[in-house]
């Protein structure tokens, strides 16, 4: 360890020294060829809403980098609790940390008292965290879940914005995902029917944003368990490769063959007994 | 619709944020014996590194447990009486001695049951965690420091 003149130990947490480096940086950048590189985004459509039986959510499973796809099969439907699923749109890296630290929390917390959690803790969590970092934290999440209370569908904003609602979309795809959610949704409507209309909220979204794509997934919520559909249906521009690319062994033909033994001699031989009990 | 990932340093707007905050250590010029800037040990001073930090939520951050802290003592006070928050800063006070030498690593384990940090998990806990720090005081100066002889 490098010894220095310390008077302080580092706060844990989050470090700010690189800010003004970062900010210098993307001066002299701009200027120059090189960019700074673009964090993953999920640039998504997700969407939930809430049947007689349970809590429906969907999401497509495209993440995009800039212009590129980065993931073609991108999870979206993070787990929670048993009980309780998200999906999040935004940033790629702080949905997915947002989430996990929500459901570690919510581990220790039915740990702790022996119940499942309610949609409501999590939601409240959540809407603490993002609250208290500003929406810097680009995480956008449909939070659904069933619990002792009934079956909950809550969105929570990067800012901390919390709605709850029975249908929802979110994501760039929100808007064509919304039409069709708004066009065919009835309050408590048959398990079957509630997905199908998810999925075509999704593909409303995959069809009218360049951010969303690829497969949907479904993920069905009930007082007896969860479904966790991955893929509920493929996308159907699928490359199809029209040959093999892999080449036999023997294509390459070999010319000369020159074989010279390793000799290896036994210096030392210890056993040491496994304790098999 | 989503987030973009956009950073605004809003220096200027940070004015504002300084007088409702509560002062913190280590933030102004670092001063040693008599007032004056500690050179050797901190360096040289410039007012710009000093008076404004770069991000929009350094000095939150850095307040935050204070604030905190603040708002839960004043309605607790307001709520049951001055004796609550009064008992509850002793026991905090009592938990905070219970540490090695200033240069070891202390869990702040009773601090943390008292807090209630251990049934938690946060940024605090993953990121920057001091107990992985690459750096290392060098042990005479922190005693003393800590004793208060330097």
């Amino acid at each position: 360890m490098a010894l220095s003149n310390v008077l302080e130990i580092p706060t844990s947490g989050f470090n700010f020294e690189n800010v003004a480096r970062n900010v210098a940086l993307e001066g002299l950048l701009e200027g120059g060829q090189t960019k700074t590189p673009k964090p993953m985004k999920t640039g998504t459509t997700i969407a939930g809403l809430v049947c007689k039986e349970g809590v429906v959510l969907g999401a497509d499973t495209r993440a995009t980098s800039g212009e590129v796809v980065a993931d073609k099969m991108c999870a979206k439907i993070h787990y929670i609790s048993p009980n309780i699923y998200c999906c999040g749109a935004g940033t790629a890296a702080d949905t997915e940390k947002t989430t996990d630290l929500l459901s570690s929390n919510l581990t220790i917390f039915s740990m702790n008292s022996g119940r499942n959690p309610r949609v409501v803790m999590a939601v409240n969590i959540l809407q603490d965290m993002l609250f208290r970092y500003r929406g810097q934290i680009g995480a956008s999440l449909i939070l659904g879940g069933v619990d002792c209370n009934g079956n909950h569908l809550y969105t929570v904003g990067p800012y901390g914005s919390i709605d709850n609602v029975p249908y929802l979309a979110m994501g760039s795809g929100d808007l064509a995902a919304l039409g069709i959610l708004e066009d065919r949704f009835k309050p408590n409507m048959e398990m079957e029917e509630a997905k199908e209309l998810v999925r075509d909220a999704i593909h409303s979204g995959i069809m009218s944003d360049l951010g969303s794509g690829n497969n949907i997934d479904i993920c069905v919520i009930t007082k007896q368990g969860v479904d966790y559909i991955r893929p509920y249906q493929e996308s159907e521009y699928k490359d199809k490769r029209q040959k093999r690319y892999k080449y036999g062994p023997g294509t390459t033909s070999i010319l000369t063959e020159k074989i010279v033994p390793l000799e290896l001699e036994v210096v030392q031989e210890t056993v040491q007994r496994m304790d098999t009990a | 619709m989503y987030c973009s990932v956009v950073r605004h340093q809003n220096t200027r707007g940070l004015r504002s944020q300084l007088k409702d905050s509560v002062p913190v250590t280590g933030m102004g010029p670092q001063v040693g014996a008599y007032g004056v800037q500690d050179t050797l040990r901190s360096g040289f001073s410039s007012v710009k590194n000093e008076l404004l930090p770069s991000h929009a939520l350094e000095l939150s951050e850095k307040n935050f447990q204070l604030n905190q802290d603040k708002m839960n003592f004043s309605n607790l006070r307001n709520i049951q009486g001055l004796h609550a928050p009064l008992k509850l800063q002793m026991e905090y006070r009592a938990a905070r001695q219970i540490q090695r030498l200033p240069f070891l690593q202390s869990s702040h384990l009773a601090l943390d049951t008292l807090k209630g940090n251990d049934e938690s998990i946060s940024f605090e806990d993953i990121l920057n965690d001091p107990a992985q720090s690459e750096m290392m005081g060098e042990p005479h100066i922190m005693v003393e420091y800590k004793l208060g002889m330097m």
